[in-house]
């Protein structure tokens, strides 16, 4: 179980977390225009990569506020935290 | 009384405290301080169970955790049975009663013995080739496998004892207390880190703690009695707590582990009374320091597993700790200085030892020539070929090594006996370091596996980091200490440290034998049978990774996850096939390090704190009134009021007709209940909900879906609008946490741009629901100041009111398909409410109704439940409620997706009504429809979602998904049930009350 800093909280268990899959899918803002495939893409498609993956996460039994985890799938190593909204860490 | 084994007092052992055990029915004799394998020993009992396969006699092989064969049952057929417990952890206590496991009738006469004889028909893989043929048949091979194998009988009574969960958060902490251990907690403590030690054993020290030896000494003390000061001084650290009995289950990723403490285990059963049993401790740590130590590795030759055969070290710790010698005739085996150090200190306690066989030939040393001295024979160079003797060992047979290790030459020499130690050198407890991600690497000169990359801020010091010598202990351990906790100095830096310890090897994985493989047994794993004649036909087979060998002939897979045997499988694997040791890998081990009981696990999480459960502010009267409850999500909902001993059915028949008859009352406070406000409130409801709110006035209320952006119906509930920028939303009960949830993400994420608040108030009030034609008259009563006529609060809108002095929300909605009201009230006037509505209704038989009721009248009257109606396929169109859907919005959260090419298919399944040809005959829930049933194979259509006897309308009915069903109305239908076929008629799933007359009444 890893540990988790929180944007607004500061560092707490996993458990009073959870996961909302990748970050950074932006829900398109005209739908209607989109072809079959364009929101296929959207709705479904999803990295599941081993090594560095840029995710979405909610502290719920917190301040339930989401934000998004840097994380390394391969060991749980969380590399960077940023809140909504902000620019994803470059190396 | 047989013998006494007994040899000179020790320490651990308290003499004056005589303690009584039975095991298998006869009781023996044995002190404060000994494990049960230690007294079954001093009363010269080797053999204490059967193999897993063969049924072949088993006896006491180690003297700790590792154990794989010496497990037992305790307190069999009582309360407090537990199977598997290993005779070597357990410590004796008064009125403790132990058992064999995997044989019957008797440990010493067991049939299953005969698969000893089978062996050659049940060679690895045995199980996956014969029980797989033919398939019909696995009943019966599962019935025969069952009675035959097994480790142990579970327990059938509730468990009795009290375990608890603990949290515990330190700087450093510390698993294994031997000297490595001992080191490291002295200099986390005495450096102001709060430090935690624990250690599996009853007592600290580790093996030190009995080298009693002038060839090992610290600063010219023997290392045990420098030992013994050092534990004497960290016991008076106030930031370091020591926990023995602890044993390290599992170590997680960012240093979270788990330990169980054992409290009462070595008590005698009257005083554990009201006691803790187990403790299992949550420990983060910012620091670990393991100091496992390591486990000695047995050798591999033909029949090494007969009772009276122990690891050379476990001979040693039962002679030095426990005062107790295995054997009368002792014969070592070795291939390394290990088993001189047992030679001494038996020859010292005066134990005979009649011969030492060594695989090395040239070999000198300290300790091997005080051995010689004492007039011990050594045979160097040679090897075991076999051992004899059923139920204990009687005899060896050794042969002479070829130079290279592969053949014996010469003739046989037998020696008898009546125990063998054997020693294979030593391997790292790595177990742990592997749990938490660590990677090992392979060190060629002596054969072993260290740790080398650490996934977290952890080091391994001492015998586990592969330092196994006294020197390399104190000469390494004080500088990875200083390093790890970035210090300047520790307490060991200039130790004087003498060690006669040589650690010259012969390393053999599969001794020779003067037989062909085929013909002998070198037990591997112990514990699952398995040989190395079996490992290597798993190879012929053409396994290749080590994962799949090990499955294939279960290597590893006991209780004890083969900690003595998984070295040598490894080795005959890489000899076998030709692959360098180290590339292989190891198989992983897994939590826990040493099996857990259920009890620990759970902690106080039994009965009825197994799950917490949620209560209406009703909860208590329904009580009263005899309610029978169901979960639904966390709460307990009033399910049906049977009356003088009705049955369910004919409780909600009952109830189902009262409510439509005259009035009902149901608790409805479990609903969802969400709270928004702000500005953008209607615009966030229209992005939301598939239908349009922003014409929605004030007062009024509104029934809305909420689906999943893949079209998929998620929720539905009625949103009242309670002023200009202010919502009451309602969700299904079940649905209310992840409702919220899901409109948090998008107002947080998506739209952050929207000034939207949103709160949870489901508990915040309680919601009495009033329904049926009597329904207003009974309102108006308990709210004789609100003006209740159809012009002035007609059905969907919503008045503030006052119940004396106590503010309510009146809704007039209905889920029954009746006139009915809702009043929510501040959730701690719930039940009194409730009682004023029982006591105004009294007059028009008001009738409390439960969930299957309510489920019962909007079945007649079609309204979907989402989650019983509806699974995660079923958008509006599907549901025939298009009606729900805006065609004027721009967008709604899944609108897109009503429709994808998937989405608009003609034959997706659809909701439909369905009519018994009976009308007596009620349809299962969940059971399947077909149109034609010649057709081959038969072709599903759909299933029932919802079905119940109508009393209203005097017959069944039900509702279910049927593919393309929307164009079927009026088309016959089969539900092929067991017994029968029952013909149903698609139908309008409204089956009452289509024009709302009911509720506009
Ligand atoms: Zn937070």
């Amino acid at each position: 179980m890893f540990i988790i800093n929180c944007p607004y909280c500061g560092e707490r268990e996993q458990s009073e977390f959870k996961a909302g899959g990748e970050a950074h899918i932006v829900r398109p803002k005209q739908p209607t225009e989109l072809s079959d495939d364009q929101w296929a893409e959207y709705l479904f498609m999803r990295k599941n990569i081993k090594g560095i993956q840029f995710e979405r996460w909610v502290h719920t039994h917190g301040c339930r506020k989401w934000f998004n985890v840097v994380r390394d799938t391969s060991n749980d190593v969380i590399e960077a935290v940023y809140k909504m909204g902000e620019k994803p860490p470059t190396k | 009384m047989t013998k006494n084994l007994r040899v000179k007092t020790t320490k651990l052992i308290d003499e004056t405290y005589k303690i009584s055990f039975k095991f298998n029915g006869t009781t023996y004799y044995g002190y404060k301080g000994d494990t049960l394998a230690s007294a079954l020993l001093a009363n010269d009992i080797h053999l204490v169970g059967r193999s897993f396969k063969y049924h072949r006699p088993r006896g006491i092989m180690t003297a700790g955790s590792e154990e794989p064969n010496a497990i037992v049952q305790l307190h069999n057929n009582t309360s407090l049975t537990e199977p598997n417990v290993r005779a070597t952890e357990i410590e004796i206590y008064e009125g403790l009663e132990a058992s064999s496991q995997n044989c019957w009738p008797s440990v010493n006469f067991d049939i299953g013995g005969i698969n000893n004889f089978l062996s050659p028909v049940l060679p690895a893989g045995f199980y996956y080739k014969t029980f797989m043929w033919p398939a019909s048949f696995w009943e019966k091979y599962e019935y025969f496998i069952r009675k035959s194998a097994g480790l142990g009988k579970s327990p059938t009574k509730p468990d009795p004892d009290i375990y608890e969960h603990r949290y515990i958060h330190c700087d450093v902490l510390v698993v294994g207390a031997g000297i490595s251990g001992i080191m490291a907690a002295k200099t986390a403590a005495k450096n102001g880190f709060k430090t935690l030690l624990v250690d599996e054993k009853s007592y600290l020290g580790g093996s030190t703690i009995y080298q009693n030896s002038e060839n090992f000494k610290i600063n010219n003390q023997t290392s045990n009695s420098w030992l013994e000061k050092e534990i004497n001084e960290i016991k008076k650290f106030e930031n370091l707590e020591i926990k023995i009995r602890t044993s390290v289950a599992a170590f997680h990723g960012y240093n979270f582990l788990l330990a169980r403490e054992n409290l009462t285990d070595h008590l005698p059963v009257e005083q554990r009374k009201n006691k803790t049993r187990h403790r299992l401790l949550k420990i983060r740590a910012k620091k670990v320091i393991m100091a496992t130590g390591s486990l000695e590795r047995p050798l591999i030759f033909d029949n090494n597993d007969r009772p009276g055969i122990l690891l050379s070290s476990a001979i040693e710790k039962y002679a030095n700790l426990f005062g107790v010698m295995c054997g009368e005739k002792n014969v070592l085996f070795t291939n390394n200085d290990s088993a001189y150090e047992t030679a001494i200190s038996l020859f010292k306690k005066g134990i005979n030892i009649e011969a030492i066989i060594d695989n090395r030939e040239e070999i000198d040393s300290k300790l091997i020539q005080e051995t010689e001295k004492n007039n011990i024979k050594i045979y160097k160079g040679y090897t075991v070929v076999n051992t004899a003797g059923y139920k204990r060992i009687n005899k060896i047979s050794i042969m002479q090594l070829s130079k290279d290790g592969q053949k014996v030459l010469g003739s046989k020499i037998s020696i008898s006996c009546d125990c063998l130690g054997i020693s294979g050198g030593w391997t790292p407890a790595v177990h742990l370091f592997t749990q938490s991600g660590g990677k090992l690497k392979f060190r060629d000169e002596d054969q072993v596996f260290i740790p080398d990359k650490y996934p977290s801020d952890q080091i391994s010091i001492g015998s586990c980091n592969g330092d196994f010598t006294l020197n390399e202990i104190l000469s390494n351990v004080p500088n990875s200490l200083r390093k790890f906790l970035n210090i300047k100095k520790t307490d060991y830096e200039n130790l004087e440290v003498h060690s006669s310890f040589n650690k010259s090897k012969r390393n053999i994985w599969l001794l020779p034998s003067d037989k062909v493989i085929g013909k002998t047994k070198p037990f591997v794993d112990y514990q699952n049978d398995a040989t190395a004649k079996d490992i290597k036909l798993a190879l012929r087979e053409g396994f290749r990774s080590i994962e799949h060998v090990k499955r294939y002939t279960t290597t590893g897979m006991g209780t004890d996850q083969g900690k003595l045997g998984n070295m040598h499988a490894l080795g005959i694997i890489s000899e076998t096939a030709g692959s360098k040791m180290g590339e292989l890998g190891t198989t992983t081990f897994r939590p826990p390090y040493t099996p857990l009981t259920f009890g620990t696990i759970v902690g106080r999480n039994v009965g009825e704190y197994f799950d917490i459960f949620r209560k209406t502010p009703m909860h208590d009267w329904h009580v009263q009134n005899k309610a029978e409850f169901e979960n639904v999500g966390q709460w307990k909902r009033a399910w049906y009021y049977p009356q003088n001993g009705e049955s369910m059915h004919d409780a909600v028949q009952r109830e189902s007709k009262a409510a439509r008859d005259s009035a009902g009352i149901l608790d409805a406070s479990t609903l969802g209940k969400i709270d928004i406000q702000g500005t953008d409130a209607s615009e966030f409801l229209n992005r939301v909900y598939t239908n349009a709110w922003s014409k929605l006035s004030i007062g009024k209320c509104r029934y809305g879906l909420m689906l999943n952006e893949d079209g998929m119906v998620y929720d539905d509930g009625v949103t009242t609008r309670l002023g200009e920028n202010h919502y009451i939303m309602t969700t299904t009960t079940g649905g209310a946490a992840t409702v919220l949830g899901k409109l948090e993400d998008y107002l947080q994420t998506e739209w952050p741009e929207l000034d939207v608040y949103l709160t949870s108030v489901t508990d915040h009030y309680a919601t009495v629901s009033v329904c049926g034609p009597n329904s207003k008259k009974i309102v108006s009563q308990v709210i004789p100041d609100l003006d209740f006529s159809d012009e002035n609060f007609p059905h969907m809108s919503f008045k503030n009111a006052k119940i004396g002095k106590i503010k309510c929300r009146v809704m007039r909605i209905s889920f029954t398909g009746e006139h009915s009201y809702e009043i929510n009230v501040q959730a701690n006037y719930g039940k009194s409410v409730w009682e004023k509505c029982m006591e105004a209704g009294k007059e028009f038989n008001i009738t409390p109704y439960g969930t299957e009721t309510m489920h019962l009248l909007r079945a007649e009257k079609g309204f979907i439940i989402v989650g019983q109606d509806t699974d995660a396929t079923m958008t509006p169109i599907d549901l025939q409620m298009d009606w729900i859907v805006s065609k004027k919005k721009y967008d709604f959260i899944g609108k897109r997706s009503l429709y994808r090419s998937d989405t608009i298919r003609e034959d997706r399944k659809q909701l439909v009504g369905l009519l018994t040809e009976n009308p007596d005959d009620v349809l299962e829930e969940g059971a399947q429809i077909v149109g034609d049933m010649n057709k081959s194979p038969v072709e599903m259509l759909g299933h029932v979602t919802s079905s119940y006897y109508s009393p209203n309308l005097r017959k069944s009915i039900a509702l279910g998904v049927v593919k393309g069903g929307k164009n079927m109305m009026g088309q016959k239908l089969i539900i092929p049930m067991e017994s029968k076929q029952i013909n149903v008629t698609v139908a309008d799933p409204v089956f009452l009350d289509k024009e709302n007359k009911r509720l506009n009444a």
